[in-house]
């Protein structure tokens, strides 16, 4: 594991109940399915290891762990040590619609008991999902009640613990990736100053650093003209909207949805300019700029003088060029 | 605009009817088609117990009914005159995963009894909810209705009724497909409009053109070069990302500096481009014409950039061309009722 010492690798458990929506939630971040796919996906045999290369020199090492008793039982005692061990982030899927929401938390407390022993400064996130079923008006109070219950069987983690409600049919699933993968990565900082320096530059009113493959943000600059816009989700939002042309694009033209991407896009109105480049390897960038085409024209000369800085933080350049393939 | 071969007097909007059996999906199609909701939220939907009339301000004006499924329309106490006179399409809504043999009865007494007075109503059956089904029994089950309903009209001496049928679903483009086309039958111009599509082809090599209405994303029109539903996908997908982000960004923001404000007054159509990443492969274009239609291009081209320039100047060609058929779309028409103003309602 350490020959790959020039990345961060991180190591994430991604653990619930069976049939509580881990695979699914992975498959559409991570593996470019769209929520209808995932009625494809069976129960997951023991752990499933996938390693995921992430901007700002992040490697993501997810486990997804197979939610059916026997398994837990195992991750528990024989394969205590190295399940939990070294474990960076826990996230823990709960069903909204499970009928056994008390022996739910639980499972859960013992796995949080055998975190802090192996782990303790560990992460956690608990997801309750599928919320999608549960009617609008219902939805807040309902997760409100769940949070707080879970959260006094936290142990340990009760004050750090973080909550959110998610469904795979909405944006919801984006926002509480981009914030669990935020708090992975090493050079987050390091990226916003170089991010705000250029945006200063362009005079842009929005700049939004995503990754490519998972269109989660890496991080976004927000300046005066745009602070006020009424849309506080729309960075979820964008990752939904930019993942699912994406996907329909790969439709029509028969590329597999892992390699479809756009070189660029744009659109003009008479109120705002938005563009996506790409910036590098597995970032790209989105900017939202006065509607102008000499602003649109210098940001695009600008963007192109800083990439090598973008690039020199991003995971690729860390490897020798030689090896690399154009 | 539109007067229908039907239509004798009151307001000229042409009148959608949604018709069928209870639970057959008729109040979802309208809520998915027309009010965006998202198919999986029609769980939710209450069964409609009276009729349901909206108005829909577009490009052209028209209304959806929406029927109760128990409803007898030939009941004396119902006004059918009142109903009928002035449809533009009675579309029937089949659940193809449910028994359909009662459904179809219904259909064909509706359209035997329909035909002496309103012989040119079109009839629209919508075998639905296919989503369910596997290819094979989807098509089978697609033949059997359209198959019965043939026989049955034949039987009763009336040949070659003009009954069209479509297969479709809520879950994906299908439904979409099929308004579209039942639309287009609606609008006397079609011919005229494909016209200018073709031409707008031809000049910039553009392989297939779409004008779409973009409230719905139903297609009014196309180039009459084939169809394949991948493309219709492609381009209705391509109007939501461009909405999406333009609804993100094009929020009403103070007049900061007031220089971006001023430029190109009156201009807020958008206009955006998508390069696809591998050379050589598609691109996209689209262009809001007015607040109601959008014209999106596929092209398969080498380097976008040079070519729209042209494209521009033949699209503003069109826009222009398109004007004089649809007079009553400018923007600046006010719409004329207060039930009609942009957005469906109730
Ligand atoms: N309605 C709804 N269903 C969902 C959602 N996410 C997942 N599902 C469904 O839940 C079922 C189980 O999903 P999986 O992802 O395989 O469950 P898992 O947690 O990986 O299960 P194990 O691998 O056995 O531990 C599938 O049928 C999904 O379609 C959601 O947000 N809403
Ligand atoms: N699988 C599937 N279900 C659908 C489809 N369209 C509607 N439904 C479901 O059919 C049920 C009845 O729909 P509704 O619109 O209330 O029927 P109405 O009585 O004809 O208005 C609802 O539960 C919908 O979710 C479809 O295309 N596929
Ligand atoms: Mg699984």
């Amino acid at each position: 594991m350490n020959s790959t010492k020039r990345h961060k690798q991180r190591k994430v458990l991604l653990m619930g109940k069976s049939g509580a929506g881990k695979s699914s939630m992975r498959s559409i971040v991570f593996s470019n399915y769209v929520a209808k796919d995932v009625r494809r996906l069976g129960a997951t045999i023991d752990v499933e290891h996938s390693n995921i290369k992430f901007m700002g020199n992040l490697m993501l090492n997810l486990w997804d762990c197979g939610g059916q008793d026997g398994f837990v039982d195992n991750y528990l005692t024989s394969q205590r040590t190295y399940v939990f061990g070294s474990v960076a982030v826990l996230i823990f899927v709960f069903d909204i619609e499970s009928r056994e929401f008390a022996a739910d938390v639980v499972s859960y407390s013992n796995i949080i008991r055998a975190l802090s022993e192996n782990s303790p400064s560990a992460k956690v996130f608990c997801l309750i999902h599928k919320m999608d079923l549960v009617q609008s008006r219902l939805r807040a109070q309902l997760f409100e009640e769940r949070a707080a219950y879970i959260k006094s069987a936290s142990e340990g983690f009760a004050e750090t613990v973080e909550f959110f409600a998610t469904s795979i049919w909405d944006q919801s699933l984006y926002k509480a990736w981009t914030q669990i993968i935020y708090q992975l990565i090493p050079n987050a900082g390091a990226i916003e100053s170089l991010l705000n320096e250029l945006a200063e530059i362009i005079d842009a009113r929005e700049l939004i650093l995503y990754e490519r493959t998972t269109c989660l943000m890496v991080t976004h600059v927000t300046r005066v003209a745009e602070t006020s816009n009424p849309f506080i989700d729309r960075f979820e939002r964008i990752s939904s909207i930019l993942k699912t042309h994406k996907q329909s694009m790969a439709r029509h033209t028969g590329i597999p949805a892992g390699s479809a991407n756009f070189a660029s896009l744009q659109i003009k109105t008479g109120r705002f300019m938005f563009f996506i480049t790409r910036l590098t390897e597995n970032t790209n960038l989105a900017a939202s700029i006065p509607a102008s085409e000499q602003v649109f024209n210098s940001a695009r000369v600008n963007i192109m003088l800083v990439r090598p800085k973008f690039a020199e933080l991003d995971i690729a350049a860390k490897t020798r060029p030689a090896i690399q393939q154009a | 605009t539109g007067r229908l071969p039907n239509s004798k007097s009151g307001d000229g909007k042409p009148r959608l009817l949604l018709m069928g059996q209870r639970r057959s999906g008729k109040s979802s199609i309208s809520s998915v088609v027309f009010h965006k909701l998202a198919p999986s939220e029609t769980l939710y939907l209450e069964t409609t117990t009276h009729i349901k009339k909206e108005s829909m301000h577009s490009f052209m004006d028209f209304q959806v009914w929406d029927f109760p499924g128990h409803l007898d329309y030939f009941d004396p106490i119902i006004d059918t005159e009142n109903i009928f006179q002035e449809i533009g399409a009675l579309i029937w809504v089949i659940d193809a995963q449910d028994e359909y043999l009662d459904a179809i009865q219904r259909l064909n007494t509706t359209i035997l009894n329909l035909h002496h007075t309103y012989p040119t109503i079109n009839v629209e059956v919508f075998v639905h909810k296919v989503d369910g089904l596997s290819d094979d029994y989807k098509s089978d089950t697609f033949r059997d209705i359209s198959q019965r309903v043939q026989d049955e009209l034949a039987d009763h001496g009336y040949d070659n009724a003009p009954v069209s049928f479509y297969s479709t679903s809520i879950y994906d483009h299908s439904i979409f497909e099929a308004f579209s086309k039942v639309i287009q039958k609606l609008i006397p111009q079609l011919p005229a409009l494909e016209n200018l599509l073709n031409n707008l082809c031809q000049t910039c090599r553009v392989e297939k053109a779409y004008l779409f209405d973009i409230m719905s994303k139903i297609y009014i029109a196309t180039d009459t070069s084939p169809t394949d539903i991948a493309s219709y996908e492609v381009c209705s997908d391509y109007i939501d990302t461009v909405i999406d982000i333009s609804e993100i960004y094009g929020w009403d923001r103070p007049a900061e500096d007031g220089s971006a404000e001023l430029l190109e007054t009156g201009n807020d159509d958008a206009e955006s481009l998508v390069v696809f990443e591998r050379k050589g492969s598609h691109y996209l274009y689209l262009r809001e014409i007015n607040k109601y239609l959008a014209l999106v291009c596929i092209m398969n081209d080498e380097g976008p950039g040079e070519k729209k320039a042209l494209l521009d100047y033949d699209v503003r060609r069109f826009q222009e061309g398109l004007k004089e058929m649809f007079p009553r779309t400018d923007r600046d028409v006010p719409p004329t009722e207060g039930a009609a103003s942009g957005q469906p309602s109730g």
